[in-house]
């Protein structure tokens, strides 16, 4: 039985009608980052980074430079209105080396191999003109890529994720710890910074798998056991904690058996995403919408994908993007309830959890609803099948389309077919114009 | 294929149809002439007349200078083919119209004998006794052995349709100048080699011979030459003399492959017409030699002379040794290449003539439609016909079509033009059937009306030729070398006319009058023969030629475009000429019926369309009088002569010192006309056969049309899945069996339509998984059902993509594809339909593709429909203006839209494609729901 979700053949709201194959990996692809309007990076295993025209799907550069394959990838364009806008990018590699490379030639800028460990992580600053690797220890560069300060050695595991945060912090996810760092410029007055450990925050039970930052105030983790806390992020206390958010709030009566059924997995928080009101969690195979003002789940789909969410993002129409290991992309659009409350939850999931009688479910979920069900509800608008892998990333380029990738070494441009159509025409008929067959057919 | 010749046989029926009156007329080249003998209730596709063999064939015959005219070969080679016809006698009348004649001799004016590099004639003759029209052409091969080093052969092309070989005029002569020419090249290659050896083996000789005269000198004491030794020497010297000879033909034969490079010409020069030919009858003897000219003679003479023991033995008679077969005078390779060729010649024109044209003027219009061609059709095959010539051969012949239609009705001179210029090398004309008309000085202001009626002649004649020349079974109708005889007599009518070459030429001429057979010439055409520009510079007499032909009448004037650069001027030249000379013969030809009728703007056309000057059938067969006397009169008694040039037939006669001298220019006939013409329709220096893939893709077309009928027959769903393919969803056909699902691939492969000029994105046969790139890659797939987790894998795959694709069992006969609700579809593939054949329903189906290709043509074409008229403009006004075109212009419903938006699209992406960078393919798909459809 399957208590996903699924839409018919009959798409109206989905725009992706056109669909372009953009072939090169050689390995699973696992980053997708975008460079500037047009252009995106992707690299995986292979250890390659190709450049891409996310309009046209054309192939602009294919980058070697790493032996082995590619752990973080980062895009770091100076914002210096002086200078000519200069796109690098930073890749991390399990070859233990970072190379910057210059995307309008596609050279290699400069390469780091003095890392002791992988680097797992890269975060730009733009605000201070530095940018972060995580590994064992954490670096602080700068543009040139000189080395500024350095960590001691946190820990052999390496720092899952970074995060900045105001006042020149920095969240580093180790393990379970949650470890916050701040930038102190040196002393001596020149240009370099000196990086101290200012707190460490131990309140996940597991490692903390995702780590994001809403907004100048708050930051949210989520932890491999599924425990998502908001911190405030001036003061790195903990602003609220949903531990087994997903069963506990909404039903308080379920049998802890039933928990133990649930693989680890089917509750960790794999990715998380935020806007100004909400965050959006890839919780196991489901997704989740939590409220920050409200401090609680509005929104729900507990099993939005056949298997695990691994990458979420929050559209600006009140849309939501999942991807998942099942190798399917969904859209789905997040929408006020209209009917009463009496409307039971999803039946899928109760079905999921294997309740008994429906009746009885009905009637729990009446009265749970009234009080703490979510006003809104996650519709599935479209869905994407063209990978035959998971789906490991997306960007979403607006109205150029969208870029997934996938671990069967595709990248799949989806593209708007009206759009694309539209745009042919005009390219037609600019052709026409310029050879000057214009004249001669009108 | 645009049209369907099955439509052919119907026309006779739509008088009384009032609804077919209604729709808007036929373009004129689809218009087809009622069949003339329709009152006698005759079956159009009835044999005229009783030909007595079942099918067209080629034979090669050669006029053996042992034996005479004898068959060697016929392409198909089976013996049923040519049936009961008598092809000895046939070989025979083919092979007594040549034209063509080579000399091979010992010029006065130059100390070795010469090689003729001698064009190739074209002759169309009828035999009406035994029903069997015939596109003849004439070659000599090089042979060392033979008399005056040549051997003259002929190819036919036999067919009871007279229709055919004068309509498909152009075409035959390109196609068999290629396979001469490649005879030609593989001849001259074993002739070159044969002269070396034969060098060789003199170089050995005269070794020898010097050693025993050195013996015979040291043993001489005597102070004074015996006879022996005197002997010695003179055989020695001629040795050497012998050697020198073999060396220059060598030097010559060797010269040759350079010169002709570039341009193919109309060259009507004949430089010898042997006495064979007159007595191509009963001449059985070919040591007649008393008759030939005393330099071939002399050279004849004194090659046996050279048959020392060393050299390889010779025989002093011709009559004992073996002649070389045809094989054997060619380099093996380039024999089955000529033979691969005739084959494709005979497979290429097998079938009706209104089969031919038909697809010769589709080929024509497709390839006017360069931006949607790629949709459906097969592009390389359309690309790889060089045929310019061949197009306005289609033209012309619509044209004839419309115009024997109309033919009470009087035509517009206009019309009366552009059918001339075709019919310059195709029509005939009648000989014998008019009343002579005497007064051949018929002012030239009647020209308009005798157009007309000329033309009206014209096509009486041709209709009724068959049956009137039937007491005499052969005709000459014309030739174009003559024609061009005939613009320049016009031209210079009253020119004198050199006296000498008259009198051999009057004897050909009262022989050929005077013969009983009838030859009926239907047309000819000079071989198109090369000029190279080094050719005149190297081999001087090529510039006598000039003068020589200065003295011919006309000469002058075609002797300046000999010089290339000049040919532009030229050709206004000409084309002035022509207008003028068109007066006169159509008043030649009106009053003198019993010769050809000339083909009013022969001359014309050529000049106008692509430089190339073809010369129009000879209209006036008295060239023989023309020379003798003047130009202005033209004594009709001895029309028989075939249509010859009067120079043409001077050079047959190379009696005279002029003759002989004219001879020794004879190498450069081939590359050297008199009319030259800057462009050149010659592309046939290649061997290659006219359609490398016609033949394949034909066989391809008609099974695939049959598969494609059998399967609307046999599947009710037909039409859905018919219009997945038509909007690039992928059909995905699943079978158990590799053999059905093949053919069933291949029967829908034709609604398929091609992504790029690349070949048509179908796949036959997949065993493995298909996956979201295979969508994008092929638009109709045969996927193999198996029970193995491979299969289930595969199963599962198409499960999984199912949006994109629409998936056809071949098993259980089921269909599952989205709904079409659409009218096109059913034009398309009527279960219904009357058609029968594979081959006819594929041209059908091309049509309605074709027209579905107009549609989005235009619908891509109109910019107000994709884009907004002013700035401001919201989208939706023009998405509905959109709308509103598919709809009410194009007469478009449902589904149908989608099917033009597709075409539309894929005509876009061809058209914005950047040329060096190949587009990423792209799969484009809908969000709409499938259903399953059952038997």
């Amino acid at each position: 039985k399957s208590s996903v979700q699924t839409i018919g053949e009959e798409q109206i709201q989905n725009p992706y009608t056109e669909l372009l194959v953009l072939k090169g990996h050689q390995d699973i692809v696992r980053f997708l980052v975008q460079i500037d309007d047009y252009r995106f990076a992707s690299a995986g295993d292979d250890g390659i980074i190709f450049l891409w025209d996310a309009q046209t799907g054309e192939q602009l550069l294919g980058l070697h430079g790493h032996t082995q394959k590619i752990t973080a990838i980062a895009s770091f364009s100076s914002s210096n209105a002086s200078e000519e806008n200069e796109h690098l990018i930073l890749t991390a590699s399990a070859d233990r080396t970072v190379i910057v490379w210059d995307c309008s030639s596609g050279r290699q800028v400069q390469k780091v191999s003095c890392f002791h460990s992988t680097v797992k992580c890269l975060t730009v600053l733009q605000r201070l003109d530095v940018w972060l690797s995580g590994g064992s220890d954490l670096c602080v560069w700068n543009r040139k890529l000189d080395l500024l300060c350095k960590t001691s050695h946190l820990t052999d595991a390496g720092i899952n994720a970074l995060v900045e945060l105001p006042k020149n912090c920095v969240a580093a996810a180790v393990g379970k710890e949650l470890i916050i760092f701040r930038l102190i410029p040196s002393n001596d007055g020149s240009e370099g910074w000196n990086i101290l450990e200012v707190k460490r925050l131990v309140d996940h039970q597991d490692n903390i798998l995702s780590l994001v930052s809403v907004n100048d105030f708050t930051f949210v983790t989520g932890s491999h056991v599924g425990e998502l806390i908001v911190w405030d992020a001036l003061d790195w206390t903990k602003q609220a904690l949903e531990c087994n958010f997903w069963d506990s709030s909404v039903h308080p009566d379920a049998q802890p058996e039933i928990k133990l059924t649930q693989s680890p997995n089917e509750t960790s928080v794999q990715h998380l995403t935020s806007d100004e009101e909400c965050v959006f969690a890839a919780v196991g195979k489901g997704i989740y919408v939590y409220n920050l003002q409200m401090k609680r789940v509005i929104a729900c789909q507990r099993a939005a994908h056949d298997s695990s969410v691994l990458h979420i993002e929050k559209l600006p129409n009140r849309q939501l993007i999942s991807c998942s290991e099942d190798g399917s992309v969904r859209i789905w659009e997040l929408r006020e309830k209209q009917q009463l409350p009496a409307e039971p939850v999803p039946t899928g999931f109760f079905n999921m959890w294997g309740f008994g009688r429906a009746n009885k479910q009905a009637n729990q979920a009446a009265k749970k609803m009234q009080e703490s069900t979510p006003m809104y509800f996650l519709e599935l608008v479209g869905d994407l099948i063209g990978h035959s892998s998971a789906v490991q990333m997306f960007l979403y380029f607006g109205e150029l389309g969208l870029a997934t990738c996938s671990a069967d070494h595709l990248i799949i441009l989806w593209k708007d077919g009206e759009r694309e159509s539209r745009l042919r025409s005009l390219t037609l008929f600019q052709k026409l114009a310029q050879n000057g067959d214009l004249q001669l057919k009108f | 294929m645009i049209s369907a010749p099955d439509v052919v046989a119907f026309t006779r029926e739509e008088e009384e149809e009032g609804e077919l009156r209604s729709e808007p007329p036929l373009p004129e080249e689809y218009s087809v002439p009622l069949f003339p003998f329709a009152g006698h209730g005759a079956n159009p596709w009835a044999r005229a007349s009783s030909s007595k063999f079942t099918r067209d064939f080629i034979l090669i015959s050669e006029f053996s200078e042992q034996v005479g005219p004898q068959p060697l070969l016929t392409i198909p080679d089976d013996a049923k083919v040519p049936g009961a016809f008598d092809l000895n006698y046939f070989s025979l009348r083919i092979m007594s119209v040549d034209y063509q004649a080579s000399f091979v001799g010992h010029p006065p004016g130059s100390a070795y004998p010469k090689l003729n590099f001698v064009e190739d004639s074209k002759v169309v003759l009828g035999d009406s006794k035994e029903g069997a029209f015939a596109y003849v052409h004439h070659l000599t091969l090089y042979d060392l052995e033979a008399r005056g080093f040549v051997r003259p052969f002929c190819m036919a092309y036999i067919s009871a349709d007279e229709h055919k070989i004068m309509q498909q005029f152009q075409q035959l002569s390109a196609e068999f100048s290629k396979a001469s020419e490649c005879l030609k090249t593989g001849n001259r290659k074993a002739f070159a080699n044969e002269l070396e050896k034969k060098l060789k083996d003199l170089d050995y000789t005269r070794t020898v011979l010097h050693n025993e005269t050195e013996i015979q000198k040291k043993a001489n004491d005597k102070g004074y030459y015996t006879t022996q030794a005197i002997e010695k020497a003179n055989e020695l010297a001629s040795v050497e003399k012998s050697i020198i000879e073999h060396q220059d033909l060598l030097k010559q034969i060797r010269s040759y492959p350079y010169r002709k490079m570039k341009e193919a010409d109309v060259h009507p020069y004949e430089p010898e017409c042997t006495p064979d030919q007159a007595n191509a009858g009963c001449d059985q003897d070919p040591t007649t030699s008393d008759l030939a000219e005393p330099g071939e003679t002399h050279l004849y003479a004194h090659m046996p002379s050279y048959t020392p023991k060393l050299i390889k033995a010779k025989s002093a008679k011709c009559f004992d040794k073996k002649l070389k077969t045809l094989e054997e005078l060619c380099d093996i390779y380039f024999f089955t290449q000529t033979l691969d060729q005739l084959h494709q010649i005979e497979r290429t024109f097998r079938g009706d003539v209104c089969y031919l044209l038909t697809e010769q003027i589709s080929r024509a219009l497709l390839k006017k439609q360069s931006v949607t061609n790629f949709l459906f059709e097969d592009v390389s095959l359309l690309d790889e016909k060089p045929s310019e010539n061949q197009y306005k051969g289609c033209q012309g012949l619509s044209q004839d079509a419309i115009n024997r239609k109309c033919m009470e009705e009087s035509s517009a001179p206009k019309v009366v033009v552009s059918l001339g210029s075709y019919k310059s090398s195709v029509e005939s004309v009648p000989i014998k059937m008019e009343p002579e008309i005497e007064d051949s000085q018929e002012p030239q202001m009647t020209e308009s009306v005798t157009f007309e009626h000329q033309e009206n002649l014209d096509y009486l004649d041709a209709d009724i030729k068959g049956s009137i020349s039937s007491g005499e079974s052969i005709e000459v109708l014309g030739t174009e070398k003559s024609a061009s005889g005939l613009t320049k007599s016009e031209s210079q009518a009253s020119l004198p006319v050199s006296p000498s070459p008259q009198v051999g030429r009057s004897k050909v001429g009262s022989r050929r009058t005077v013969s009983e057979d009838s030859i009926e010439v239907l047309s000819t055409c000079p071989s198109e023969a090369l000029i190279p520009e080094d050719f005149k510079a190297s081999y001087p007499s090529a510039i006598n030629e000039e003068p020589y032909a200065d003295d011919e009448e006309g000469g002058l004037r075609f002797t300046s475009k000999l010089n290339p650069d000049d040919a532009d001027e030229q050709e206004d030249v000409l084309k002035e000429e022509n207008l003028v000379q068109v007066d006169s013969t159509c008043c030649i030809g009106k009053e003198s019926p019993s010769f050809l009728e000339p083909q009013p703007d022969m001359g014309q056309k050529p000049c106008e369309e692509d430089g190339v000057v073809r010369i129009p059938p000879q209209p006036y067969r008295q060239g023989e009088q023309g020379l003798r006397g003047s130009f202005g009169t033209f004594p009709s008694h001895d029309s028989v002569s075939g249509g010859l040039l009067p120079y043409e037939l001077d050079s047959r006669y190379p009696t005279g010192s002029r003759e002989i001298s004219k001879s020794s220019l004879d190498e450069c006939s081939d590359s050297t006309s008199y009319i030259s013409s800057a462009a050149s329709t010659c592309s046939d220096r290649t061997p290659s056969p006219a359609h490398p893939t016609g033949q394949a893709s034909d066989r391809h077309k008609k099974k695939a049309g049959q598969n494609a009928l059998r399967f609307i027959r046999q599947y009710p769903f037909a039409h859905p899945a018919i219009y997945s393919l038509l909007t690039g969803r992928t059909l995905v056909v699943l079978g158990e069996e590799e053999a059905i699902v093949k053919k069933l691939v291949t029967a829908l492969s034709i609604f398929v339509p091609n992504c790029g000029v690349y070949a048509k994105p179908v796949k036959h046969w997949v065993t493995s998984p298909l996956h979201v790139v295979d969508f994008q890659k092929w638009k109709l797939i045969g996927l193999q059902r198996t029970a193995s987790p491979a299969g289930v894998n595969a199963l599962h795959a198409l499960s999984r993509y199912s949006r994109y694709v629409s998936i056809l069992d071949a098993d259980s006969k089921t269909l599952r594809c989205p709904l079409y609700k659409g009218a096109l579809v059913s034009r398309l593939a009527d279960h219904r339909t009357q058609i029968k054949r594979g081959s006819t329903y594929y041209m059908h189906v091309q049509s309605i593709l074709t027209q579905l290709c107009s549609k989005a043509f235009l619908f891509t074409f109109c910019h107000h429909l994709h884009l907004p008229i002013s700035e401001r403009e919201p989208e939706e006004s023009v998405v509905n203006r959109r709308m509103n075109f598919l709809k009410l212009q194009l007469g478009l419903a449902n589904e149908d839209i989608k099917i033009v938006q597709y075409l539309a699209e894929l005509l876009k992406l061809q058209c914005i494609q950047e040329p060096g960078r190949g587009l990423n393919p792209l799969l484009r798909f809908d969000y709409v729901p499938s259903f399953l459809y059952k038997i």
